[in-house]
């Protein structure tokens, strides 16, 4: 398998580690139309990451209109121009499908806290 | 395989996905290609046709028995798990030596190339799995669940040869034809070909410069 990885190695992108199911994100995702490029953003929170290596994909969802949206991103894409990390929910599992059933205040997630961040710190050391 | 091509010999690795040009997924079997040493040439003159037997794969030196060690002291090349032969266009083997290595640089990105290899052994398998016959209804009381359904009619008073019957799936040599190379690493011996390839992982696969398709091609 190591062959795979060996593969893979290439085109994975170091830049897109630093978020975990929780947070909000915005993503700058390119979309060609006519042959002319944009951004377009997409914002909401990470419900989970799943697969491992170049074929990471993580899910989005936002509520937009009164309708929940969810989107799969490739997190190794190179349509994604960068990812922006708004705000570090606290969660404690790391597939959030229980949001789907939830609107308004249900829905929210806490922030998580500065001392979490020094737990953050330690996790930052071993990498 | 009358046609004169090239190919070489390789493992499968096995699959995965990497992104395009455009960032789009594209589905690719890894395999492992070469180096294939160049054992035996058989030539117009001598033989009737032309074609190189390549070697590949590395091999404990007590498992090759004697007349194999013989033909491989011969070609002055180190023992090989597997030997196959593949047609060559004359002019181009007339440029290789016995005993050289062949590399996976033979291949380019964006070129067409046949997969060869055998097909997993799915044992012994029913008309449903094997010919992708339809089922009958598995309740109301049908009692006609997986089975052949009629062997022919009344006429003949025989089976029809050729009729589709359960039995052995799979194991045998499976080729699929104008697979499109996606990159190439020669250093690290490895061809990356859009789609699947027959066969086990770690299983021997031919790849030729492809003979039917190539319409395709950039």
């Amino acid at each position: 398998m190591d062959l795979i990885q060996a593969v893979e190695q290439g085109q994975l992108r170091t830049d897109r580690a630093g978020f975990r199911p929780g947070d909000t994100v915005k993503v700058y995702w390119q979309i060609s139309e006519g042959g002319r490029q944009r951004i377009q953003v997409f914002e909401g929170v990470v419900i989970g990451r799943s697969g491992t290596g170049l074929r990471e994909t993580f899910t989005v969802r936002k509520v937009s209109q009164g309708v929940g949206v969810e989107r799969v991103f490739p997190l190794h894409s190179p349509l994604i121009d960068h990812i922006e990390v708004v705000r570090q929910g606290r969660v404690r599992r790391a597939k959030l499908y229980y949001l789907r059933g939830l609107m308004g205040k249900a829905a929210r997630i806490g922030e998580r806290r500065q001392n979490t961040a020094g737990e953050q710190e330690t996790s930052a050391k071993k990498e | 395989m009358a046609k004169a091509t090239a190919g070489l010999l390789g493992r499968k690795v096995g699959m995965t996905q990497v992104f395009g040009e455009q960032g789009e997924w594209i589905p690719v079997t890894v395999l492992e290609v070469g180096p294939c040493p160049v054992v035996q040439k058989k030539t117009v003159e001598k033989d009737g046709y032309s074609a190189l037997q390549l070697g590949f794969g590395a091999i404990r030196e007590r498992l090759v028995n004697k007349p194999r060690r013989g033909h491989f002291a011969r070609a002055q090349v180190k023992p090989v798990r597997w030997l196959r032969e593949i047609r060559w266009d004359p002019e181009a083997a007339a440029a290789v030596q016995v005993g050289q290595e062949l590399k996976a640089d033979l291949f380019s990105p964006g070129e067409r190339v046949d997969v060869i290899a055998r097909s997993k052994g799915k044992g012994f398998a029913g008309v449903i799995k094997r010919f992708g016959n339809r089922r009958g209804p598995m309740s109301h009381g049908s009692m006609y669940h997986r089975r052949v359904g009629t062997l022919g009619a009344t006429a003949p008073q025989r089976v029809l040869p050729g009729k589709k019957m359960p039995g052995r799936m799979g194991g045998r040599q499976a080729t699929v034809l104008n697979m499109e190379v996606v990159r190439v690493d020669a250093e690290a011996n490895l061809v990356l070909v859009r789609g699947a390839v027959p066969g086990p992982r770690n299983g021997l696969v031919l790849i030729r410069r492809t003979l039917k398709g190539g319409r395709r091609s950039a």
